[in-house]
C-alpha cells in the first residue's frame, strides 16, 4: 500500500502593503517617520555650530538663511512634527517600564504618559522663559 | 440554533486546498438574535448553510483562545465579538493574519507551539522540590510582579497584530515572550538565565519595535507589550556588565 497523499497545502499570504491594513499601523509608521525630521533639525542646529566655529560672519550668514520664507516654513512643519513626536514618544515610555505603584495603587500608563508631557511642556516653557531674559 | 430575527452578511473566508488556488471571500445571510457572537454566526452557517465551513472553537467564553480570527480586518475572539455591533452593516471574517492559513479560517500554529516550547513556560525552581516541603509560598506582592502576564490564553491575537511576526516570523513574537517575563518574575522560579539567552537576542525582545497594537487586542489584558520592552532595559545592562564581569551568563 502507497503511502496516503497529503492533502494539507497552508496558504501563506503576502505581507505586501500590511501597512495600510490597519489604521494603528498608520500611526505607528507616522511616529517613525516623525524621527526624521527630528533628525533634519538636529542637522540644522549641528550646522549652525559649526558655523558658529568659522567666525562671525559665517555664524550670521547662518541665521540670515533661517530667515528664508522655506526656512520658516520648514521650521512650522518641524514644530508640528516635533508635537506628534513628543506625544507618540510619551505614549511609549509606559511599555518600556515595570509597573510601579503609589499608596497601594498601579500607577496606570495614561498618567505615565501624561506625566512626561507636562515635563516636556514645563521644560520648554522654562528654555522660551531663559531666551526671553537673554538680550540679542 | 433557532433562527433569529435581523440577517447579516457575513463575508467569509474561504481556502480549501484540494480544491481553491488562494483564499476568496464567501457571504452568507444570517439570521441573527441581538445575543450572538461572531462564533455563533459561524455555527448557524456550518449547522444550517454549509457545512463544509471550517473554523476552531471550545469554550465560548473566551477563556479557551481557539476562535482567534480577523474580523473586519482586526483580531479578535469570535465568540467575544458580537453581530449586532456590526449590524446593518456586512462584517468580514478572515483567518488570523500572520499565519499560513490550513482551511478556511484554520491556520497552522506549529511555528506558535514550537516556540511556546521553547521558552521553558513552567517553574524551574533552584533545588527540587519535596512533597514533604508543602507547597510554595507567595506574599501577595510577589504574585502581582507576574500575575498580569499569567492570564494569557495563547489565542494569538497579538501574533495577528505584529507586523514584526508577519515580516519576519523568526522573532519570538509577544505572547511568548509576555509568558517568558511571565515565569521570570515569578519568585519561585530560577530558570531565568536559561530562558534570557533568547530572550536577549533578536528573535527575542529586540525584535521587538514597540508597534503595541499587541496590547490594543489582548482579550485578557496582558499587555505584551510591556512585558517585551520593560526587559530592553535589563538586556542592555546585562550586555554592558558582561565588559565588566565576563563570567556572566551572556552571550
Amino acid at each position: 500500500m502507497s503511502a496516503p497523499m497529503d492533502k494539507r497545502r497552508p496558504y501563506t499570504r503576502s505581507m505586501a502593503g500590511w501597512w495600510k491594513r490597519d489604521p494603528y499601523f498608520i500611526r505607528y509608521l507616522a511616529m517613525e517617520a516623525t524621527s526624521v525630521l527630528v533628525a533634519v533639525y538636529a542637522l540644522i542646529l549641528l550646522i549652525g555650530l559649526f558655523r558658529l566655529s568659522q567666525g562671525e560672519l559665517a555664524y550670521n550668514g547662518w541665521l540670515g538663511a533661517l530667515k528664508s520664507p522655506l526656512s520658516i516654513g520648514l521650521h512650522v512643519l518641524i514644530l508640528l512634527v516635533f508635537i506628534y513626536h513628543t506625544w507618540s514618544w510619551f505614549k511609549v515610555m509606559p511599555k518600556t517600564l515595570p509597573a510601579f505603584y503609589l499608596g497601594g495603587a498601579k500607577v496606570r500608563q495614561s498618567v505615565i504618559t501624561w506625566a512626561g508631557v507636562v515635563v516636556a511642556l514645563v521644560l520648554n516653557l522654562l528654555v522660551l522663559f531663559i531666551l526671553a531674559g537673554v538680550k540679542p | 440554533m433557532a433562527e433569529g430575527t435581523k440577517t447579516i452578511e457575513m463575508e467569509i473566508l474561504r481556502y480549501r486546498p484540494e480544491q481553491d488556488k488562494k483564499p476568496f471571500y464567501q457571504t452568507y445571510a444570517v439570521a441573527f438574535d441581538n445575543d450572538w457572537s461572531v462564533l455563533q454566526g459561524l455555527q448557524y452557517i456550518k449547522d444550517e448553510l454549509d457545512s463544509s465551513l471550517s473554523f476552531r472553537w471550545s469554550c465560548r467564553m473566551a477563556i479557551c483562545g481557539s476562535c482567534g480570527m480577523m474580523i473586519d480586518d482586526v483580531p479578535r475572539l469570535g465568540c467575544r465579538t458580537f453581530l449586532r455591533n456590526y449590524y446593518p452593516n456586512k462584517l468580514r471574517v478572515g483567518a488570523l493574519e500572520h499565519f499560513p492559513i490550513e482551511r478556511d479560517l484554520v491556520v497552522v500554529v506549529d511555528d506558535f507551539i514550537n516556540k511556546l516550547e521553547n521558552i521553558k513556560p513552567y517553574l524551574i525552581p533552584k533545588q527540587p522540590r519535596k512533597l514533604e516541603q508543602g507547597e510554595f509560598l507567595q506574599t501577595p506582592e510577589q504574585l502581582e510582579k507576574y500575575r498580569q502576564f499569567s492570564t494569557c490564553i495563547n489565542c494569538m491575537l497579538c501574533y495577528a497584530a505584529c507586523p514584526q511576526y508577519g515580516l519576519d516570523s523568526k522573532f519570538t513574537g509577544p505572547g511568548i515572550l509576555a509568558l517568558m517575563h511571565r515565569y521570570n518574575s515569578d519568585s519561585r522560579d530560577d530558570g531565568r538565565d536559561e530562558r534570557l539567552e533568547l530572550g536577549h537576542s533578536e528573535q527575542g525582545f529586540w525584535g521587538c519595535t514597540a508597534v503595541a497594537y499587541c496590547s490594543e487586542v489582548c482579550p485578557k489584558s496582558v499587555d505584551p507589550a510591556n512585558a517585551i520592552n520593560q526587559n530592553k532595559m535589563g538586556s542592555a545592562v546585562d550586555y554592558f556588565l558582561r565588559f565588566i564581569s565576563p563570567q556572566g551568563t551572556a552571550k
